[in-house]
């Protein structure tokens, strides 16, 4: 492979520009802001909190709660607001992968809420969701086994390549977003969707995989740039 | 639902009666305002805004539909507010709550009375064809006075929009590619937001200051120095005379606020 | 091996150290390293390893002093907001006895109280009680938040910070370990004082930072820099080599002093500042594992031990779990 030169000039391992920002709003307990390509994703973690929703809460354990939601405005045709089947899925597998890295046992009966807003979306809004959060549970003192990181690989013209934009998810062939947790390498979220061979989809995981091990790297650096003196 | 201390309420009542407020400003004084517009590449037109920590996004999306039967010939303004739970501990999810219905409810009608937005200019084919402006705001970060804020938000994003140009093609609607228009607008408008503190009118409240404020009242203002809208809400009432003074000041600051645009 | 230094900010996941370290608060174990479960600053203490969070909830602990905000009143108790994800019951036999009276005529919800920890149950509720110097209800006054993290560095080595602030502004002030600190004093002194507070949370992780301040605060009120710079606060940031021995024999005389203690308890009523603030001195010295010389911890004991109840528990102190796992 390899040569391919893909629709918007990246190569086949070449992410699309990444941002990231950690502690971007005043209320959140944490916070994140990320752009990856076109997309703008803002994070919110309050908690752990007490909830009042006592049928949610585990006696040995926090439990944590995630909402996925894209603005109206962060799509070509107006979104209707609130939550939909799409949206509540992600949500659902966003917890999902962000739960192992976290250590709740100190905190009992506590709730940790997750709010990633999609302000603008354009491909991989789940992935970028998840590495966003996983900065503002750091950024909100949760303790963490490690950084979850998302990113995706998928199937285009016949070619695996990393990170699909959206006009990539839409004519391609297969996408296969995870998320990981880097120090152990052990994955927290894989989905696939599309057409690949069984050689194909080692490939795409590989490729994944490394994607995510250069995303966790801006993930440390934009923590450490909050509390870097100057 | 979240309590006041007894002892910040006095606190900050005691302050406001000597003039003076717990982030040193005056009365009559705004907190730092930043607008950028353009912030949505996917939206006709976006801003974000931020008033001191308050900060809320707006983006304009238009999307063709029928006109109302009695004004056939304009087109439609929608306005919508998400208080996000990212916002504010105290916001949960789900439906619009009714402060959040208010909020957009009085931010919309600054923007319809003030009649800034040419509705007339935006009518495809009347009675058929028409442009409906979906105005969505996100409230992400509450620290009070988010009506001013999305007031202005909606007044930056308007004055940056931009719509396809339609044409009727074989009784079909067709949008042309590559060319667009601004969103006809005539008019600028702000508005100004007081809470009541002890026996003091205030303006930019803080969330704090809201917390204690016995009641608001939210007066817009055009740039010309018309009242379009007004909107009293709080617990207590308010004397003629302090609805004048509020009156008063905001079309004053109005036009300091407009400057930001 | 060891990967890291004393102070460096870590990040969650962070390989700090290999086996042959041990895993203090802050940290865990996994596949024979030490890793970081924390975005904070690592405290290195003979072999043991710990993380010092940047930001974290308020999780309440026996003996603790917080300050707390009446949420409602109900039959026989009050409910207490102790900025933390578990709230706080205060019983009402803990301020009557065993003698009927209206609660809310005593405490009223919206009140702001300076509060004991009295136990923690399993499920992390906290029961309140008002037994100690200058409990009870705030009146006038102002209230700061405050990361609960961040009050180590508020109080300053032997209470530095927060007695420069209280000379310099005159304003009375209580900081409860709930990251919840009350000022009362001039009306501009409080708003400076606040100013001040959330200025110092805001760099807590700085060096330099009480000369920063005091700086800061001689600018604000004298309209000129202190007189001479004084050089101390560096020292912070040094750390000792550790000497075992010497918190052994802390230790023994902490329990000493505390067996004495317990004997002849001393009924009179202190400032609320001066409590809350000399226990937040221990906290501080714990946080940042740092032991003067012996002298100076005998001093402070000392101290300690004069004007602190008997209730707080010697058992929460971290140098003690450090020598239990050194043994």
């Amino acid at each position: 492979m390899s040569e391919m030169i893909r629709e918007d000039g990246r190569k086949f391992n070449e992410l699309r520009p990444i941002k990231i920002e950690a502690g971007v709003l005043e209320r959140a307990d944490g916070s994140a802001y990320l752009e990856v390509g076109g997309n703008k994703i803002l994070v919110a973690v309050y908690g752990p909190r007490e909830s009042y929703i006592r049928r949610l809460l585990e006696p040995n354990s926090g439990v944590i709660r995630c909402r996925y939601n894209m603005a109206p405005f962060s799509v070509d045709d107006r979104k209707r607001p609130g939550p939909d089947r799409r949206s509540s899925e992600i949500s659902k597998i966003t917890a999902d992968a962000l739960r192992p890295a976290l250590m709740l046992e100190n905190y009992p009966r506590s709730m940790i809420d997750i709010f990633i807003e999609v302000i603008e979306a354009e491909g991989g809004t789940r992935c970028a969701g998840i590495t966003a959060a996983s900065v503002a549970l750091v950024d909100a003192g949760v303790p963490m086994k490690d950084i979850v990181v998302g990113c995706a690989a998928g199937k285009v013209n016949d070619e695996i390549v990393l990170d699909l934009s959206e006009y990539e998810d839409k004519e391609g062939q297969a996408d296969v977003p995870i998320a990981m947790m880097p120090r152990t390498g052990e994955i927290t979220l894989l989905q696939s969707d599309g057409d690949l061979t069984e050689e194909e989809f080692a490939k795409a995981i590989d490729l994944a995989m490394e994607g995510c091990l250069q995303v966790s790297e801006l993930q440390k650096e934009a923590l450490m740039k909050r509390y870097s003196t100057e | 639902m979240d309590i006041v201390p007894e002892i910040t309420k006095q606190s900050i009542t005691n302050l406001v009666k000597n003039d003076k407020r717990e982030d040193g400003r005056e009365l009559t004084e705004y907190r730092d305002i930043s607008i950028e517009t353009n912030v949505i590449s996917k939206a006709e037109g976006s801003a974000r805004v931020k008033i001191g920590g308050t900060q809320v996004i707006v983006g304009i999306k238009p999307q063709l539909g029928s006109p109302f039967p009695d004004t056939p010939d304009l087109g439609v303004l929608m306005t919508n507010c998400e208080m996000l739970p990212m916002a504010d501990p105290t916001f949960e999810p789900g439906p619009p709550s009714e402060d959040s219905i208010e909020l957009a409810r009085v931010v919309d009608r600054g923007i319809r009375e003030s009649e800034l937005v040419e509705l007339d200019k935006l009518c495809v084919e009347e009675g058929k064809h028409v442009w409906m402006l979906f105005i969505d705001l996100h409230i992400i970060d509450n620290c009070g006075n988010l009506f001013d804020a999305c007031e202005l938000a909606v007044m930056a994003a308007l004055k940056t929009t931009k719509l396809p140009v339609a044409s009727i093609v074989d009784e079909e609607v067709v949008l042309s590619e590559d060319e667009t228009f601004d969103l006809p607008i005539n008019n600028e408008l702000a508005l100004c937001t007081f809470v009541k503190i002890g026996d003091k009118m205030v303006i930019d409240p803080t969330l704090s200051e809201e917390r204690v404020a016995s009641a608001r009242l939210n007066v817009g203002v055009t740039k010309d120095g018309h009242i379009c809208s007004m909107q009293k809400g709080g617990k207590e009432p308010l004397t003629k005379d302090e609805i004048l003074y509020c009156v008063n000041t905001a079309v004053g600051k109005v036009k300091e606020l407009i400057e930001y645009l | 091996m060891i990967y890291v230094e004393n102070k460096d900010l870590v990040i969650p996941g962070q390989i700090l150290a290999d086996d042959e370290y041990y895993s203090g608060r802050g940290t865990f174990k996994d596949n024979g390293k030490v890793c970081s479960s924390l975005m904070g600053l690592v405290s290195l203490r003979n072999k043991k390893i710990r993380v010092i969070p940047l930001k974290s909830k308020y999780v309440p602990k026996k003996g603790d002093v917080v300050i707390g905000k009446i949420n409602d009143v109900r039959f026989s108790m009050w409910d207490v907001d102790i900025n933390s994800p578990y709230s706080g019951i205060l019983p009402a036999f803990e301020v009557f006895g065993r003698e009927k009276k209206e609660l809310n005529k005593v405490f009223d919800v919206g009140d702001v109280l300076f509060l004991r920890v009295v136990d923690v149950d399993e499920i992390k509720k906290a029961k309140l009680g008002l037994k100690g110097r200058g409990m009870g209800k705030f009146k006038g006054g102002i209230i700061v938040d405050i990361a609960p993290t961040k009050v180590p560095r508020l109080i300053g080595k032997k209470g530095s910070m927060i007695n420069m602030i209280k000379d310099k502004t005159n304003c009375k002030i209580v900081v409860g370990q709930n990251g919840l600190v009350w000022v009362k004093g001039d009306e501009d002194m409080e708003q400076l004082t606040k100013n001040i507070i959330h200025l110092i949370e805001a760099e807590a992780h700085t060096s330099g930072l009480t000369n920063k301040i005091k700086n800061k605060l001689y600018l604000a009120i004298d309209g000129e820099l202190p007189p001479e710079e004084v050089s101390e606060e560096e020292e912070e940031f040094v750390l000792e080599k550790p000497k075992l021995q010497n918190f052994k024999e802390e230790l023994e005389q902490e329990e000493r002093e505390a067996e004495e203690k317990e004997a002849a308890e001393s009924p009179e009523a202190e400032d609320a500042d001066e409590a809350a603030e000399v226990e937040e001195t221990e906290e501080d010295n714990a946080e940042k594992d740092e032991k003067p010389n012996i002298a100076e911890v005998i001093e402070e004991l000392r101290k300690k031990n004069k004007n602190k109840d008997n209730t707080i528990s010697l058992g929460d102190n971290s140098n003690n779990s450090l020598i239990l796992n050194n043994k």
